[in-house]
Order: C-alpha cells, then structure tokens, then sequence
C-alpha cells in the first residue's frame, strides 16, 4: 500500500519535472532548478508538519522524491563545464536548503 | 517546447518504478540520524547510471525509453529534496560539521561518478537529461 502511493506521486512529480524542463531549461537549467527548489519547499513543510504515514509516502517521497531529481543536477553541472557548472550547483543547494527551512519554518507557525 | 504526452507518461510510469526503489532502498537500509548513507548512495548510483543511459541500445534508439529510463526511473530514483531536507535536519541538530560533509560530499561523489561513466558513455542529447 505505501509503495503504491509512493509510486502515485512521483508518477506525479516526475512528469511535472520533465515539462518545467523542457519549458524552462537553457543556458541554465531554470526548470530543474525550479523542481528541485519547489520539492524542497514542500518536503520541508511535510517535516514540520510532521505529516507521516501514508500522507509522508504520497507527497514526501513519492511527489517530492520524483519531483526532485540528482542524477540530471550532477549530469547538468558536468556539462555546464566549471565555472558555469559550480554556479548551478551552489546555487542549487543553496536554494534547495533556504526553501527547505522555509518550509519547515512556516509549517511550525 | 511541450513534450508529448507519450513522453510524459512515460516519464510518470519510469518516475514511479524510480521512486518505489528508492524507497524500498530505505526500507532495507534506513539513513538514520547520522551520515544519510542510504540516500547518499542512491544519489550516486542515479548519476552514475544516468551519465551511462546511451551505453544502452534501447535508450539510444527509443526516445520514449530514454525518457523513461533517464528522467523517468532515475530521475524518480534519486532525489534531490531528501538531500535538502537531511542538511537541514543536520544544521538544525547542531551539526553543521556533517551537514557540510554530506552535502559536499554527495556533490562530489556524484560528480565524480557522471564523470568516471561519462568517459565511457555517448553524452545525453539536451532533452534528455533531466
């Protein structure tokens, strides 16, 4: 059951990730950026709401989880080349924890 | 550009394969409160497998499976949130030390992975690398 809503929401996120991209990804990659910045957003306020269970499984790891990708960011920043490259990345991270603590923050209130 | 739906279906299908084996990655290996090793390792495997997609006939001669392979099951098998929100968990325990580590160190070592692979394997086509 929780696999299955796992699967739900990253059947979900990665789709939405897929066409940010294909819309937003350039010179620099402000769609993956944009997914990877808004997945953490929302799996920040899943922690501080402390949402668990089947609510954590559907939209923390499934939609979060497949909204969210890695494998393209590092793909992305060796083709970006160094300088261009490490700017994508600590820009990136940078956002991606700023956004998780958002979350976190105002889901505590 | 919109992609077609064909290639978001099948992106949504490889992201949930993707996601499901990730989460039964930490099913079988839980990160705990330390070093988020599971996580780490998943994030590595993905980068390394994704620099490596066109090493496989099939993604090199299907469009539709090499969005479903590479943005799809990979892009759903690593993630880039949990990361985020591990650091964060770190730093907010006080930690800043391993919250440092972790984040530099998977860069790196997924950097590092994309480009031992990488040296093997035809590079992605622009729009398949997400």
């Amino acid at each position: 059951m929780t696999a299955l809503l796992v699967a739900l929401g990253a059947a979900v996120g990665a789709p939405l990730r897929y066409a940010l991209g294909q819309h937003l990804d350039g010179a620099w990659h402000h769609g993956t950026l944009t997914a990877n910045t808004v997945a953490s957003l929302v799996l920040g306020a899943c922690v501080g709401w402390s949402v668990d269970g089947s609510a954590l499984a559907l939209v923390g790891t499934g939609f979060c989880g497949g909204l969210s990708t890695y494998s393209s960011l590092a793909v992305q920043v060796r083709d970006l080349g160094p300088r261009r490259g490490s700017a994508y990345a600590l820009v990136t991270i940078a956002l991606g924890l700023g956004a998780c603590a958002l979350g976190y923050l105002v889901a505590r209130g | 550009m919109t992609p077609s739906p064909r290639l978001l279906v099948a992106v949504g299908a490889g992201g949930a394969v993707g996601a499901v084996a990730r989460y039964a990655a930490t099913q079988v290996a839980a990160d705990g409160s330390g070093f988020p090793w599971t996580t780490f390792a998943i994030n590595v495997s993905g980068s390394a497998l994704l620099a490596g997609l066109l090493l496989l006939p099939l993604a090199r001669r299907s469009p539709v499976w090499a969005a479903a392979l590479g943005p799809g099951v990979l892009g759903g098998y690593t993630t880039f949130s949990a990361t985020s929100e591990q650091a964060r968990a770190l730093l907010a325990d006080g930690r800043p030390g391993l919250a440092l580590a972790y984040v530099a160190g998977t860069l790196a070592a997924c950097l590092l992975a994309v480009a031992l692979v990488g040296r093997a394997a035809p590079p992605l086509p622009e729009e398949d690398e997400l």
